[in-house]
């Protein structure tokens, strides 16, 4: 009896597993982002004349007006679409896990088709329906002779990004609420609490681990988003003024990679205050068995109310689906509501063309974000449950993904992997399609990492010490407890890497190699560029949205039934 | 009997084609073509190049000139492109500066020395212009019948009243046609009138957009009334339908668009083979198709044009005001950009405030004249014209050396740096905007 504990304890004193696990995800990580970013974020650090090492072209941003006004702009843009986003997302949440309600399923797939959406394509059809001359500033300004101004300056990036991003927090809220113990909310209402002081007291406080996920990824990736404000030609912001700059005047001029490694600075920040928020504070919840809230019914006047906001909100969420439908079948769309004439012309046009794409992006993305949950349930674990040292950095350097711009990434692997040959074939590492893939992972691996973070964050500890006690190894204990109890949040993980790599194109654009191995984003991308009109793109993006939409229900229909099968279904 | 003629023959050509310089015509294999043309262009080529010469395989990568040049630049050591293809002349400028482009002489006859007053192939033979492109103005009908618009017809119509908030442009630094469209009316009027004439203009804009596409775009969905665009982009976008007009005002500059082979190409004989294909009757004939029209170079192609066809080799008045100087534009390149980044681009509210004040005050002294008013009007066109730089400073290498490329040497002193001169360029534009805007509105109080 004593050797056998002797021998555990010691065996649980060396844990190779982890540490294998940990150095592998090291390496993945330097090799594919810290050394390719690395390389160009050097030049930030670098005298321009001497090529010595320097701090003054940080000096020179904080002298700079632009860059300054820059900076608050995009902090501006950034805390006010978490405040909207919160604003569309809690509702949704809210409704669909806390109350017997029609359609929850639907609302909860339809909040995710949002990130489906290019963002430079959401914001084409955006300023098409809100823009100063759009559908309904023109409609207004014939029926009532007013305008209003959605889509002006600072106001357009706010608008589309929450409705672009908003579901980042409804995904993670949205799985947070389900792990809540039903018993947490009975006990509070037992004791007298209820309605808004019951959620406002006890639902929200437990889900906040989702929240703040959530609230954290949209606040980083708007810091850091570029598609919009550039398409919009709002240029007084922090990444569009890295782009440019990099984009436009190169090596020449360190400014550009100066702001990317502000960039990088702010996002890591950001994450460490809601690591903050979160710190001392035990949101796991033992019993599972009857886990996830009560469902109640609702009084006839809450449903319809209930509806009303969730329709508003459905409706603002996909008007940039309902914009890119009607200009794909749009002949002419020019200063009027609505287009001309409709046609299915652009239809035809892509369907031949875009078989290609479409299997080259379900096969990049699938495999992204399946290497993303992978290695994101890996850290979380490590981070959370290991004592190794340093497992912290694995985090932060995955998190670091988020804001490494994708032309600074596409721009460092061209620089890293162009050398280096293939085996046998020859070719370029970089023009190698995997290396889309890596690319992929690496950009969307922060959205599964926070994910996975929040659901093992909701898995006490207790139920592995139970599992091992009874004598399950580690490896088991991790495979039959510890992964099907986060499978939520695993889901949310690979459903939101999967859907945003399915639509990237800032890194892919550096790295495509040949139009063979081309995602759809890139032909998106070609067919937008087009003075003929836009319709061809807009059917194209379509197509993109059906598939990648369907390929998303699908993992979730998967992996549901996976978690039913286990018997977890509430 | 005619089998075996035709068997004869195919030897003959396969033997012909195997032992000499015929060899090249008959080209087969894998093209790699790096492009920011439309795909309304490529394509249509692609077709029409396929059909000619069933056995190259032509592959056409998009990414905009920057990006191109950028990629190419990245990937010089293993080099994987055959051809450059894009408008903007600098481009292919900064490749041949770094040694990436190679010589080829076309076998094309008939393709004169000069479109407009600008020559159609670089001297060194590092690259050919094969379409040519005219700068103007497009606007949105409907949108100008609701809004009351008259049409605009020189740059300098832009600059009036009536236009406020209707007009953009894309930022020279971010699209080199508009650069060329800038830096032609810089020396269609002279460094000090022309940037004034450009601020003048700038006071009316809506947006600058970061994509050149950006700007036809915006006029075809109504999103603006007016834009500044290259002219293919206005021609195409109504002969597919658009309510969309377009005019080249007087200084304008016709442009050729160019094609270069990349030094290293792994497919040489078949990028020859495109060069010349493009420039052959049968591939400009391509650029006459409606989602395309682009002036072709070749002179005899017109004929076949549709009628009302712009044809810089008939009418001569195209581009013929300006005498494009490439060396001078070259000299400010950078500098030209970064001033209109600094004054105009990212000053853009500052001068439309200061620009909507004078357009007040000019209006309300039309009505009432006052001379203190008048003289008070005059010092705040003046406060936004006013340039931090002369022609001279802007040609001088001291000050572009802050801009260029990369440092020759570590003993090559730069007297300041990129971010400290455009800080203070920003500063003097800020400055002078809001000076501008305070005279405007004291002489809109005294002409009340």
């Amino acid at each position: 009896m004593t050797s056998l504990a002797l021998t555990r304890e010691s065996i649980a004193r060396v844990r190779p597993g982890p540490a294998v696990a940990a150095v592998l995800i090291a390496l993945f990580l330097l090799l594919f982002l810290v050394v390719p970013v690395v390389q160009v974020i050097f030049v930030a650090f670098q005298d321009k004349t001497t090529g010595s090492f320097t701090l003054i072209n940080f000096v020179d941003f904080f002298r700079n007006d632009l860059f300054m006004r820059s900076f608050w702009n995009s902090f501006y843009v950034s805390a006010m679409s978490v405040v909207v986003a919160s604003a569309l997302a809690l509702p949704l949440a809210y409704l669909t896990t806390r109350f017997e309600f029609r359609g929850a399923v639907l609302i909860q797939s339809l909040g995710i088709i949002p990130l489906i959406m290019p963002p430079f394509i959401g914001a084409v059809a955006m300023q098409l329906l809100f823009g100063r001359n759009g559908t309904v500033n023109l409609l207004l300004r014939d029926h009532f002779g007013i305008s209003i101004p959605f889509m002006e300056g600072l106001n357009g990036v706010i608008f589309v990004q929450s409705i672009h991003y908003f579901p980042f927090i409804l995904i993670n809220l949205s799985a947070s609420l389900k792990n809540i113990d039903r018993a947490m909310e009975e006990s509070a209402q037992n004791l007298g609490c209820h309605g808004f002081r019951l959620f406002r007291r006890i639902v929200f406080p437990l889900a906040m681990p989702g929240y703040v996920a959530g609230a954290s990824l949209v606040f980083i990736k708007v810091f850091d988003d570029l598609g919009t404000p550039l398409l919009l030609n709002v240029n007084d912001m922090l990444a569009p003024q890295a782009y440019l700059r990099i984009s436009s005047i190169g090596i020449a001029d360190p400014m550009g990679y100066v702001i990317s490694v502000v960039l990088i600075v702010c996002s890591l920040l950001a994450l460490w205050v809601s690591a903050l928020a979160m710190k001392g504070k035990d949101y796991a919840t033992v019993q599972r068995g009857g886990g996830g809230l009560a469902r109640r019914r609702m009084k006839p006047l809450e449903l319809v109310a209930a509806y009303a906001v969730v329709l508003l909100i459905l409706v603002l969420v996909l008007a940039p689906h309902i914009g890119l439908t009607l200009l794909s079948f749009a002949t002419i769309w020019s200063f009027s509501p609505f287009p001309d004439a409709f046609t299915m012309k652009h239809y035809g046009t892509v369907f031949l063309e875009s078989g290609q794409y479409i299997t080259n992006t379900l096969l990049y993305a699938s495999l992204a974000a399946l290497l993303d949950v992978v290695i994101g349930t890996a850290i979380a674990y490590l981070v959370l449950r290991s004592k190794l040292p340093g497992r912290q950095w694995l985090d932060y350097i995955a998190m670091a993904a988020l804001a490494v711009p994708g032309v600074v990434l596409g721009i460092g692997y061209l620089r890293s992997f162009y050398d280096v040959p293939m085996p046998f074939t020859g070719q370029p590492l970089s023009g190698f399609w995997l290396i889309l893939v890596f690319a992929l992972a690496i950009r969307r691996l922060p959205y599964a990492l926070r994910a996975c973070t929040a659901a093992l964050q909701q898995v006490s500890n207790s139920l592995e010490e139970a599992a091992e006690n009874l004598g399950a190894t580690k490896l088991r204990t991790i495979s039959r407890v510890v992964v099907p109890l986060m499978s939520g949040g695993i889901l949310a993980g690979f459903v939101t890497s999967f859907a945003t790599a399915a639509v990237e194109l800032s890194a892919t654009i550096m790295l495509v190699h040949s139009q063979s191995d081309a995602p759809l984003a890139y032909g998106l991308y070609v067919y937008m560029q087009s003075a003929a009109g836009r319709g061809p793109g807009a059917a194209l993006g379509v197509f993109a949205v059906v598939i990648v939409g369907l390929g998303t229900y699908l993992s979730h229909v998967i992996i549901e039934r996976g978690r039913r099968e286990r018997g977890q279904d509430h | 009997m005619s089998r075996t003629l035709h068997g004869v023959a195919a030897a003959l050509a396969v033997l012909l084609a195997s032992s000499t310089a015929a060899f090249a015509q008959d080209p087969s294999g894998k093209l790699v073509v790096v492009t920011s043309f439309p795909k309304d262009l490529t394509s249509a080529f692609q077709q029409a190049f396929q059909k000619a010469y069933p056995k190259v395989t032509l592959e056409v990568l998009n990414r905009n000139t920057n990006a191109g040049v950028k990629y190419l630049q990245e990937t010089a050591s293993n080099n994987g492109t055959d051809l450059f293809w894009a408008s903007a002349p600098d481009a292919f400028e900064v490749l041949k500066g770094a040694n990436l482009l190679q010589a080829y002489k076309p076998k094309v006859e008939g393709i004169p020395e000069k479109v407009g007053a600008y020559p159609i192939n670089d001297p060194e033979g590092m690259y050919a212009g094969f379409a040519a492109s005219g700068y103007g103005i497009m606007w949105n009908s409907r949108y100008m019948k609701a809004n009351e618009l008259p049409a605009p017809k020189e740059w300098s119509d832009l600059a009036k009243p009536v236009y406020y908030d209707h007009v953009a442009i894309s930022a020279p630094s971010r699209s080199g046609t508009t650069h060329l469209t800038i830096e032609t009316i810089l020396q269609g009027e002279g460094w000090e009138k022309g940037w004034r004439t450009n601020k003048e203009i700038a006071g009316n804009y809506r947006t600058i957009t970061e994509r050149s596409f950006g700007v036809p775009d915006g006029v075809n969905s109504g999103s603006f009334g007016i834009g500044i665009v290259i002219d293919f982009f206005a021609l195409s976008s109504q002969a597919s339908g658009f309510p969309v007009e377009f005019v080249y005002p007087t200084v304008t500059t016709i442009v050729p668009a160019n094609i270069g082979i990349v030094k290293n190409a792994p497919n040489k004989a078949a990028a020859e083979t495109f060069v010349d294909f493009i420039l052959s009757p049968q591939g400009q004939e391509v650029l006459l198709q409606p989602a395309i029209r682009r002036l072709p170079v070749n002179p005899a192609t017109y004929a076949k044009a549709p009628a009302d066809y712009p044809n810089p080799f008939k009418d001569t008045s195209l581009g013929s005001q300006v005498n494009f100087d490439v060396e001078v534009s070259q000299a400010r390149y950078n500098v030209v950009d970064a001033l209109f980044d600094q004054l105009i681009t990212f000053q853009l509210d500052g001068l439309k405030a200061a620009t909507r004040a004078i357009h007040q005050a000019d209006a309300a002294l039309a009505k009432k004249p006052n001379d203190k008013a008048k003289a008070l009007l005059a010092e705040a066109r003046d406060l936004v014209a006013a340039m931090p730089v002369t022609a001279q400073e802007a040609a001088d290498p001291q000050l572009s050396g802050a801009f260029t490329v990369e440092r020759k040497s570590a003993t090559d002193a730069v007297p300041e740096r990129q971010a400290q001169v455009e800080q203070k360029w920003a500063a003097f534009a800020k400055d002078n905007y809001a000076a501008a805007r305070k005279k405007a509105e004291e002489a809109l109080a005294l002409a009340r």
